[in-house]
């Protein structure tokens, strides 16, 4: 039992990464119905702006509590990231808004192996450990739950309440929502549609930025190749959860957070990831559109 | 970068004040982008510890290049391509009045004298010009060579045009044969010719069609029958482990094993094809990636098969049909047969033949099930769903034999690979290798197999030059290395031409099926957003 509590723990942690992620999948399928391939770059690049904010905090002050430290590096990787994806958006998906359907992806299959390359050329193509910055850990009762784990999960908590305010009571949010359902007449009402698209961008990529700083200081080692399998992981979990649903893609990525690592702890560490996939494959043959995902409904 | 800024400002603006606010509005992004990335490296010191090295210089020499670039394209760029338009209009020449332009017979004449005055000087460049300018002097040689046969081609366009696919399939049967002539005048020996032309045949020849298959191959997946896939690299991998496996193990040999490599990958088309016959879209492609994924870990992990990581090597080479080996060993080896000196290109020579032979087939194939019931329905599928199930057709049936042709040249591919490597490990066969395939055939205009054939040629011959511009060492110092920048800029063509050509190279969508007259319908009438 104590196991198992255990591994709920450890796949909790990991599913709110992924869920972080996966918010700014389906958020911008929900919106223009692209699968944005370069989120998970983007993700890789939060992680290594927060990984170069940590060195240069280190450099400048001779100590800095661990709190601002981390604050920091969220808020400098969230506005990096943000201004990454807002530039990709202008230059590589917005010509080809109403384009046929494969030629954005394709737009963003290049962004992302330009980012992850680019990444790759200007910070060299080794491993990036930095030193622990959290590493108290609780035993309660003979779990052990580290702080980096409840900080994860406070950090994912927070900032998922901000985001549903975000989209449910204000007025950008009823923006965006209406541009999901609707784009022309959204547009009709005089919702500048451009612009909420390209906060949609923004947003999305805000929590994968502060995703990148939570995964840089859980596993203490980025390197630029690390945008792809959490990225993919992520989009599965925004498929899996039903895509352009938020709760979905919060859901899914929980979800897959805790076969991975029930898998990994029960069976055998080599086939999470087999795990993971088949089990999206699955799900999907018996609700084609994820599980909480609406039907599409067919109009001839 | 495209800002767009309110058009009120723009009345008043004259393109030079334009620029110049574009101009900054880009460097100052550019900033924002770069300061942290390419201001400051990560590296390690001696005791491992990440440092960071400072490089503001070179940050400064990005944003200001950054800055000219879009001052030079907002301030002269496009008015030049809006006039450009209006000239094209009003003379009726359309796009060619600036390629009538750029190849002119006395810049022609200027190019074949620099080619004939280097090639001449060859040998004495380096004791001449030095190693440096040796180099420059290289480079401009291949883009002379590169300029004046453009130019011909250019002079027999209507020609080349009226007769693509004879001429295309000439060329590339001679194309082992020119190279090998060629470089044995230039060395002055046959075997020389023969060592010369081993870059040539298999870096650009064999590379570039095995892409070519391939994307052909995911052709009837995606450009026909419309179901996204995005993990056809596994039928790929299907296919070299088939031969791999059973041609190490039970010493078959290739001609029997090509076609049951096909025939597996089709299996396991089938097998992923039913799980997802009621997935559409997106659903589809993620699904169909994730059996991609599946099978690379597969590979990895299945350690007493499959040989993990590590891969399998030892792979058996191809026989000339059973007559002669390509083994230096072997009593029947083809140097021993003919009894000429023995080298290594004969086998690529080879596999070149063997390969586009299976390319060949590839469009052969493709081009009759076009014509067949299925082809057609494969099509109807594409454009309707609903439409092409209200008519009767059984999709189950259309979409699974899509998977399963489709998979089946991958598989051939496949086995060629590994027969040409002599070694498969899971490393070939990443998402990247889908995503190239995939980029390769909506590059080429979905469903044309000449385009495709372009992209794939364009795409992959593009990045085989980069490995050849060592030259570009003495400019940026030892430490540059172009292989580095391969992908980066690989990426970054994907974008360009994806933006500039937004429906591929040819993208024209013709209906293979008339009622009663043939019409090609221009790509940009058809219906939007059913890929």
């Amino acid at each position: 039992m104590q196991y198992f509590v255990q591994q709920l723990i450890n796949g909790l942690t990991l599913g709110s990464i992924y869920g972080l992620i996966a918010i700014g999948y389906t958020m911008v399928y929900g919106i223009i119905g692209m699968i944005n391939f370069a989120h998970g770059d983007i993700f890789m690049i939060g992680a290594f702006a927060a990984l170069i904010v940590f060195l240069i905090l280190g450099a400048l002050f001779y100590s800095v509590p661990v709190v601002i430290a981390l604050l920091v590096m969220m808020i400098v990787a969230m506005l990096l990231t943000s201004m990454y994806n807002w530039t990709i958006e202008k230059v590589a998906y917005r010509p080809l808004r109403g384009s046929f359907r494969l030629a954005p992806l394709i737009t963003a299959i290049g962004m992302s192996i330009a980012l992850s390359n680019f990444v790759q050329v200007t910070q060299g193509p080794r491993n990036k450990p930095v030193p622990p910055m959290v590493s108290k850990v609780y035993n309660i009762e003979g779990i052990s739950v580290s702080l980096k784990q409840i900080i994860i999960v406070l950090v994912t908590i927070v900032l998922l309440a901000l985001f549903w305010y975000l989209v449910n009571k204000t007025s950008l949010g009823r923006a965006q929502r209406a541009c999901e359902q609707d784009r022309k007449m959204a547009a009709l009402l005089g919702i500048d549609v451009d612009r909420t698209i390209s906060i949609t961008f923004i947003m999305g990529a805000a929590l994968a930025a502060v995703a990148g700083t939570l995964f840089l200081m859980y596993y203490g080692v980025v390197v630029f190749s690390d945008g792809f399998t959490p990225g993919v992981k992520a989009f599965t979990a925004a498929v899996l959860g039903g895509i352009g649903s938020l709760p979905g893609a919060v859901l899914g990525g929980l979800m897959i957070g805790f076969i991975e690592s029930m898998w990994s702890a029960y069976f055998s560490i080599d086939y999470k990831d087999v795990a993971a996939f088949s089990i999206l494959a699955i799900v999907l043959i018996f609700l084609p559109s994820g599980i909480l995902g609406r039907p599409e409904v067919e109009k001839v | 970068m495209a800002v767009t800024a309110s058009p009120e400002r723009d009345i008043v603006a004259t393109p030079m004040q334009r620029a110049t606010r574009e101009a900054l509005y880009a460097g100052a992004i550019a900033l924002g982008l770069f300061v942290l990335f390419i201001g400051l490296r990560t590296d390690q010191n001696i005791s491992n510890e990440l440092i960071l090295v400072q490089r503001w210089l070179l940050l400064a020499v990005v944003v200001v290049l950054t800055m000219a670039g879009r001052f030079l394209y907002v301030a002269y760029g496009q008015p030049f391509l809006a006039n450009q338009q209006i000239v094209d209009v009003a003379t009726g020449l359309l796009p060619e009045s600036v390629a009538t332009r750029f190849f002119r017979l006395p810049y022609f004449i200027a190019a074949i004298a620099t080619v004939a005055v280097l090639v001449f000087l060859a040998g004495s460049l380096d004791g001449l010009l030095g190693p440096g300018l040796a180099g420059y002097a290289r480079f401009l040689r291949a883009l002379a060579i590169i300029y004046a046969l453009a130019s011909v081609l250019f002079y027999f366009r209507t020609f080349i045009h009226a007769h693509f696919s004879a001429l295309g399939i000439t060329a590339l049967a001679l194309y082992p044969v020119i190279v090998v002539l060629v470089l044995a005048l230039y060395g002055g020996s046959v075997a020389a010719g023969f060592q010369g032309s081993l870059k040539w045949v298999d870096n650009f020849g064999i590379q570039i069609l095995i892409y070519v298959m391939l994307a052909w191959g995911l052709n009837i997946v995606v450009g026909l029958a419309g179901l996204l896939d995005l993990g056809y690299v596994a039928f790929y991998a299907v296919g070299a482990y088939a031969y791999a496996l059973l041609g190490t193990q039970y010493g078959l040999s290739f001609w029997i094993l090509l076609p049951a490599a096909g025939a597996m990958a089709a299996f396991w088309g089938v097998l992923l094809g039913f799980p997802v016959l009621r997935l559409r879209g997106d659903y589809l492609a993620i699904v169909t990636l994730a059996f991609g994924e599946i099978i690379r870990l597969v590979l990895i992990n299945w350690r007493e098969v499959t040989n993990g990581s590590a891969g399998i090597s030892g792979i058996p080479k191809v026989t000339f049909f059973g007559l002669m080996t390509f083994n230096v060993s072997d009593p029947n080896y083809i140097a021993k047969v003919f009894d000429i000196a023995t080298s290594s290109a004969y086998y690529k020579i080879f596999l070149y033949y063997l390969i586009l032979g299976l390319c060949l087939l590839t469009a052969f194939v493709t081009i009759r099930l076009r014509r067949m019931p299925v082809g057609r329905a494969w099509e109807a599928l594409r454009e309707d769903e609903i439409a092409c199930r209200s008519l009767g057709i059984n999709t189950t049936t259309t979409k699974l034999t899509a998977f399963a042709t489709g998979a089946m040249f991958g598989g051939f591919a496949g086995s060629f690979f590994a027969a040409r490597q002599g070694f498969v490990s899971p490393e070939s066969f990443i998402f990247l290798e889908s995503a190239i395939i995939l980029a390769i055939v909506v590059l080429g205009g979905m469903g044309s197999l000449v385009g495709i054939a372009v992209a794939a040629m364009v795409m992959i011959g593009g990045t085989e030059v980069l490995r050849e511009l060592d030259f570009l060492k003495q400019v940026f110092g030892p430490d540059f290395t172009p292989e580095l920048y391969r992908m980066l800029l690989f990426g970054m063509a994907m974008v360009i031409v994806m933006l500039w050509k937004p429906r591929g190279f040819v993208g024209s969508r013709e209906p293979t099926a008339f009622l009663k007259e043939s019409r090609a319908v221009s790509g940009s009438f058809t219906k939007e957003g059913h890929g």
